[in-house]
């Protein structure tokens, strides 16, 4: 009783969701057409989500992990002081 | 429908706010210290802070009928001065037997430096003295995979502290499964743009299954929204789930949590039946 096992039927699941997925990928498509008509070059975020949409489409499972993971640190040891307190979204020595 | 939002910074939200929660169905809440969006000056803003979630909230809160209970620290965001930190500290244990106290919390991390470990670390030494339950934040964004690793190695090194009675807060789907492998309860929030949405947390309980897990809106001065709860269980119905499992992961898991707690298990039977707080 207290399992929340996938219920719906996968047209069901495209029927409740697909237009709203559809918008927020024309929306990246949008955001990337936009950045690339704005002067200047590419930052280490724009970098990272060319590296991570990639993951979409490659056939395997877990991508909302993966994906979070392409965005994330991945060095192990605290570091020497906290250059500020904000976050931006993808890891700078990432790429 | 009865929810329990475990992560609320109701110091930050309106009178309406109360009031929207409350027809929603919140029989309690619990307000974890957090960072005000500014640095205080001074320990002394921390201890008016402190009586503000241990007298003002709860009286506020018991206008609409909904508990609250109250969690206290100096939050990562303002631990990277250990001097200051240690003074607030030190302010902690006069507050710990109030009546609507429950832990140490949210502390943790917020860029995984030196400074915000050790005050990590002595928090959780505070926690052990008291035999007090522990809410712990986890970094934003790209720090957070790394953030919660430093965060349950930090705890296992205390090992008078079980992690069955340390909440780690702001989990995704890259941290859900190790944070529960870990024996450590997770926290699901619930924000718009950042964290989790309410079908990614659905999608969440779907593939790594309702024990040890919680929902919580982390509503506070930011983008934020305090019926984020009842929505994502608006979005477990929708999904064709058993009100019974909805109800136990909206209301039950955190129930079952927070009654590790001395002031949480007092009130636990009114809670339960749906009394208002005294
Ligand atoms: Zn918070």
């Amino acid at each position: 009783m207290n399992r929340l096992d996938t219920n719906l039927p996968r047209s069901d699941v495209i029927d409740r969701d697909f237009l709203e997925h559809r918008a927020k990928l024309i929306d990246i498509a949008a955001f990337l057409d936009r950045c690339e008509r704005a002067d200047g070059t590419d930052d280490f975020r724009l970098r990272a989500l060319r590296t991570a949409i990639p993951l979409l489409i490659d056939g395997q499972p877990e991508r909302a992990r993966r994906i979070l993971e392409s965005f994330s640190d991945p060095t192990s040891e605290p570091i020497p002081e906290a250059p500020g307190k904000g976050a931006s979204g993808a890891w700078e020595g990432s790429s | 429908m009865r929810y329990i939002d475990p992560h609320a910074h109701m110091v930050s939200r309106t009178t309406d706010d109360y009031e929207k929660m409350a027809l929603a169905g919140c029989r309690a809440l619990t307000e974890p210290a957090f960072w005000a969006g500014y640095d205080r000056c001074s320990a002394e803003g921390f201890r008016d802070y402190f009586n503000q979630l241990t007298s003002i909230e709860p009286a506020r809160a018991r206008t609409y009928g909904i508990h609250h209970f109250t969690w206290l620290c100096i939050n990562p965001k303002e631990a990277e001065d250990v001097g200051f930190a240690r003074e607030v500290m030190q302010v902690i244990p006069e507050f710990l037997a109030k009546g609507n106290v429950l832990g140490i919390g949210e502390i943790g991390l917020n860029k995984n430096s030196k400074n915000e470990l050790r005050v990590l670390e002595e928090h959780l030494e505070i926690a052990a003295q008291h035999q007090s339950l522990v809410l712990v934040h986890t970094p934003h964004l790209e720090d957070k995979q790394k953030g919660t690793r430093l965060i349950m190695e930090a705890v296992r090194n205390q090992p008078s502290i079980d992690p069955g009675r340390v909440l780690i807060d702001h989990v995704e789907e890259h941290t859900v499964k190790e944070v529960l492998d870990g024996g450590f309860w997770g926290g699901m929030t619930l924000y718009p743009d950042t964290k989790c949405t309410a079908k990614r947390a659905a999608d969440i309980l779907e593939t790594c299954g309702t024990e040890r897990l919680w929902m919580n809106s982390a509503c506070d001065w930011g983008v934020s929204n305090p019926l984020s709860v009842p929505t994502a269980a608006l979005e477990l119905r929708a999904r064709g789930h058993h009100p019974e499992a909805i109800d136990h992961v909206i209301f039950k898991n955190p129930m079952a949590f927070l009654k590790q707690a001395p002031a949480f298990a007092k009130r636990a039977e009114a809670i339960d039946v749906g009394h208002p707080p005294e």
